[in-house]
């Protein structure tokens, strides 16, 4: 079976720096496939050029069939690719109801008509009257925010009419999940879902991710807690300096020397360290 | 179009280096503030102007010989400068990007005034103090006035070079426009820096003004404004915080110009400096110089959104306030009803502009050309197409909604400041435009005898009928907007305000929404443009100027940005407070300055908050 996203020779430079450098991968319909690497591997990047945020200067990159290398984000959302931004990108100022219903955009269906030229107007036109059709539709959506919502427990539900800058980093990490699985998405994009959380919220944020990829959606994830990757990958790929260093399943891929060189420092500085240990 | 003999066109040569000469001493001064602050410093043009008229009092009050006259010069810009530095941009440390560039349009408004208090709107001639002679070369000649000007740009640049290049200060004017917290951790006083570079700047600026001045041999307070525009288009060419490409850039603008009155004649001036700051803005935003033809991130999104909870006014209260509104005219009161039809159509400007400003982020200054669109649509459908007034407004919206929708669309892709920077430019053309199509809008003479209103036989030329129809108008826009605002539209603008790249992530496509929302907005703007039109029954190119646009802008951070409610009440203070206290007419300019500055400073949230 084709993969659902392939992945062919990325190459991405900032002046002289190379960040991503022959990024090749496939992910196949309900996988779960993680990178790590040091920070400053590129990882992010990769996820930039995947998601069409940034356009690469070599490669390719195919999703649900269709070649969508360098193409704006737009209509990678309309395929069905979602992501999750490293930092928490959620609307600030927007309630944490409206956050997730923003996700749910490309699902709008009566009140933006696929008509060209006029179909910005007719939306305009239907946003203003709202036959029943409309806010049918609206009131679909609402519902289904608030199941999405309920994946976090009691984290989001009390604090859904708050404005999102109101809320814990934490919390703003679920919002963007809760946003992004609005989008009923085929595929998901988690860039570090669990960056500064505490290992009790830590371990809620692994038992979502786990459901999520039980309930069948395919996942690609950056993270960088390990014990997490181990526990949920089906395959893990190793970046480090731009360009992927191991493939494999996780427990190869943990007891892979290169891996373990990345992650601990290059040989060189290895076999120099006792001596410098003498010297202090 | 004539073609002048070769002897004109190398006096028109020798024109475009001189007046280049004097852009870049505005444009490199502008170029240092954004290198430390990041900031387009609005304020620029009234420095200079301040510079024109101390030089002119010097010469005239104290008969100061030309080097006198310039240290006099120096030192008063200079220490505007400071305050500049010390009022715009210093306690606005940690604000939104887009704070200090609204507080220098405060500043600008205060100084303009103020030159305007002192020495009177009129113009004045500032005594020649150099020789009267001229050298021929080939069919031209040359001036002392022109070496003077070309000989002090020169030791400008020497001397700035010098400082930037060999002075420890000027080595931290440079760490802190390549890193400022870095140069910042490293020891360097950032304040000290920004206080030097707004010193200096202002200084140039003066000099620049003086040097004007000498030039046409007239001042007036209000080439501020021309001044400030001319800089920044120098700079766009320039690139953006590239002090010598700021120098290249003001050659380049100056000749352009000169050539272009050359080909085309004097009118047709400022349009060519629009055109180029819009095209490239478009092309080459980081400027003519740089290697990138990308626009480079900026640090922080330009929107100006306080984090604050609205403050919600119950339907009753609401309805209550349209009654007592729609019973003003009981009153008997035709003063007091005009004051209310002025401040209903300026209303309907703020709605529009709260609505793009605010819920979608995009801080237009040019929002007063689209009232120009309206007014001029619906005042030449009446007059040369004999259409009746009732038919005529509504199109004239419909006709500002895509006219004004298709002006500003090039600009979508940009962000922040270079959004107000496109505006600012995209409304002066409009002005401009109306200016040179003579054919269509009349040109300079404007348009004389606009029928009045009046609605299927009704007449409403009358205060009372202005009155009601206007309230009727602005209620219905209200509504509408709020009902929109309440829809999944009302979502999709404000999270493409609040981080554009997630918006997009997500389908929300930039382009579309702010397209609709300038569409509405237009639409707005456009009736009021044209009920404005045939009101006055006479409007010229200049009718809806670019301080009408940042008194709309003041009137929606006063409400609070992207509140509908506020946008009205923001409208109405500022134009009845005024009226209030009569006595104050003249001071008017100067009070919404100080209420927009002090805003930014102490409520950017606004009175009723920002949605």
């Amino acid at each position: 079976m084709a993969a659902m996203l392939e992945v062919r020779g990325l190459v991405k430079r900032f002046g002289g720096v190379t960040a991503v450098n022959d990024a090749s991968l496939d992910l196949r319909e309900g996988e779960l496939l993680s990178i790590i690497g040091p920070n400053g591997a590129g990882k992010t990047t990769l996820f930039n050029l995947i998601s069409g945020l940034e356009p690469p200067d070599a490669g390719s990159v195919r999703f649900m069939d269709q070649d969508v290398t360098g193409t704006e984000p737009e209509r990678l959302a309309r395929l069905g690719m979602a992501r999750t931004f490293q930092h928490g990108r959620v609307f600030a100022n927007l309630s944490v109801l409206d956050n997730v219903l923003v996700g749910a955009h490309t699902r709008l269906r009566a009140v933006r008509p696929a008509i060209p030229l006029l179909g910005p107007l007719l939306e305009l036109g239907l946003a203003a009257i709202r036959p029943a059709a409309v806010r049918a539709e609206e009131e679909a959506l609402r519902e289904d925010a608030k199941r999405i919502l309920t994946l976090f427990g009691d984290r989001l539900l009390p604090r859904i009419d708050n404005p999102a800058f109101s809320l814990s980093y934490a919390n703003r990490r679920r919002v963007e999940i809760a946003r992004a699985l609005a989008l009923h998405p085929k595929l998901l994009l988690l860039d570090e879902p669990t960056a500064g959380m505490n290992q009790t919220e830590t371990v809620e944020m692994q038992e979502v991710v786990h459901d999520l990829k039980r309930s069948g959606l395919t996942i690609l994830l950056i993270e960088h807690k390990l014990e997490m990757v181990m526990r949920l990958s089906d395959r893990v790929i190793v970046m480090d300096n731009g360009s992927r260093i191991a493939e494999g399943l996780p427990q190869e891929v943990r007891s892979d020397p290169a891996v373990i060189e990345a992650y601990l420092g290059h040989r060189e500085t290895g076999a120099a360290a006792p001596a410098r240990e003498d010297v202090s | 179009m004539n073609m002048p003999g070769l002897g004109a066109w190398f006096d028109y040569t020798v024109n475009g280096i001189v007046i280049g000469n004097i852009y870049a001493m505005l444009a490199v001064g502008l170029a240092l503030i954004y290198g430390v602050a990041n900031l387009v410093n609005f304020a620029h043009g009234s420095v200079y102007v301040v510079g024109a008229y101390v030089g002119w009092a010097a010469i005239t009050y104290l008969g100061t010989p030309l080097p006198v006259t310039i240290l006099c010069v120096v030192v008063v810009c200079g220490l505007v400068g400071v305050g500049i530095e010390r009022l715009g941009l210093r306690p606005l440390h940690g604000s939104s990007r887009i704070a200090p560039l609204l507080a220098t349009i405060g500043i600008a408004l205060v100084l303009d005034q103020v030159v305007q208090l002192i020495f009177s709107p009129d113009p004045r001639a500032v005594p020649m103090q150099v020789p009267e002679w001229r050298i021929p070369i080939g069919g031209g000649t040359i001036g002392p006035l022109d070496l003077l000007i070309g000989g002090i740009g020169l030791a400008s640049a020497a001397v700035l070079y010098g400082f930037l290049r060999f002075t420890k200060l000027g080595w931290a004017v440079r760490a802190t426009a390549q890193d400022s917290d870095a140069a910042q951790q490293m020891g360097v006083d950032i304040n000290k820096v920004n206080m030097a570079v707004f010193a200096i700047a202002s200084a140039l600026s003066g000099i620049s003004g003086l040097l004007v001045g000498m030039y046409y041999n007239q001042i007036n307070p209000a080439m501020s404004f021309e001044a400030t525009l001319k800089g920044i288009v120098a700079l766009i060419i320039g690139g953006l915080g590239n002090v010598p490409g700021a120098i290249g850039g003001s050659l380049i603008l100056g000749l352009t110009e000169s050539y272009g009155i050359a080909l085309f004649g004097t009118s047709y001036r400022n349009l060519f400096a629009f055109v180029l700051l819009i095209a490239m803005l478009l092309w080459r935003p980081n400027g003519l110089f740089s290697g990138r033809s990308s626009l480079p991130p900026e640090p922080m999104t330009g929107t100006f959104i306080a984090r604050s909870r609205p403050f919600r006014i119950p339907p009753w209260a609401v309805a209550g306030l349209i009654v007592a509104a729609a019973l003003l005219p009981l009153l008997n009161n035709p003063y007091v009803l005009q004051i209310g039809v002025n401040s209903l159509l300026y209303g309907m400007l703020a709605l529009s502009l709260t609505l793009v400003a605010g819920t979608v982020g995009q801080i237009s200054l040019g929002h007063a050309a689209l009232l120009a669109i309206g007014g001029y649509t619906s005042g030449l459908l009446a007059m040369d197409a004999g259409w009746p007034v009732a038919v005529t407004i509504p199109i004239a919206g419909i006709v500002t909604a895509g006219l004004g929708t298709l002006l500003v669309f090039p600009a979508f892709r940009l962000t922040g400041h270079y959004v107000s920077i496109a505006t600012l430019g995209i409304g002066e053309i409009v002005s401009l435009v109306i200016l040179n199509w003579s054919g269509l809008t009349h040109g300079a003479i404007g348009l004389g005898g606009i029928p009045p209103l009046e609605v299927f036989g009704y007449d409403l030329g009358s205060v009372e009928g202005t009155y009601w129809l206007c309230l009727v108008i602005l209620v219905l826009l209200a509504l509408l907007q709020l009902r929109l605002l309440s829809s999944h539209l009302g979502r999709s603008w404000r999270a493409i305000r609040d981080d554009s790249v997630a918006a997009r992530s997500y389908g929300v496509s930039g382009n579309r929404y702010k397209a609709l929302a300038f569409g509405f907005g237009g639409f707005g703007a456009g009736i009021s443009g044209a009920i404005t039109a045939h009101s006055y029954s006479y409007i010229n190119h200049e009718t809806f100027n670019a301080t009408l646009s940042v008194l709309a802008l003041t009137m929606v951070i006063l409400g609070g940005l992207g509140n509908v409610m506020g946008a009205v009440l923001g409208a109405t203070l500022l134009i009845a407070l005024p009226e209030a206290f009569r006595g104050l007419a003249e001071y008017r300019i100067l009070i919404y300055g100080l209420v927009l500055l002090l805003l930014i400073r102490f409520r950017p949230q606004g009175l009723m908050g920002t949605v």
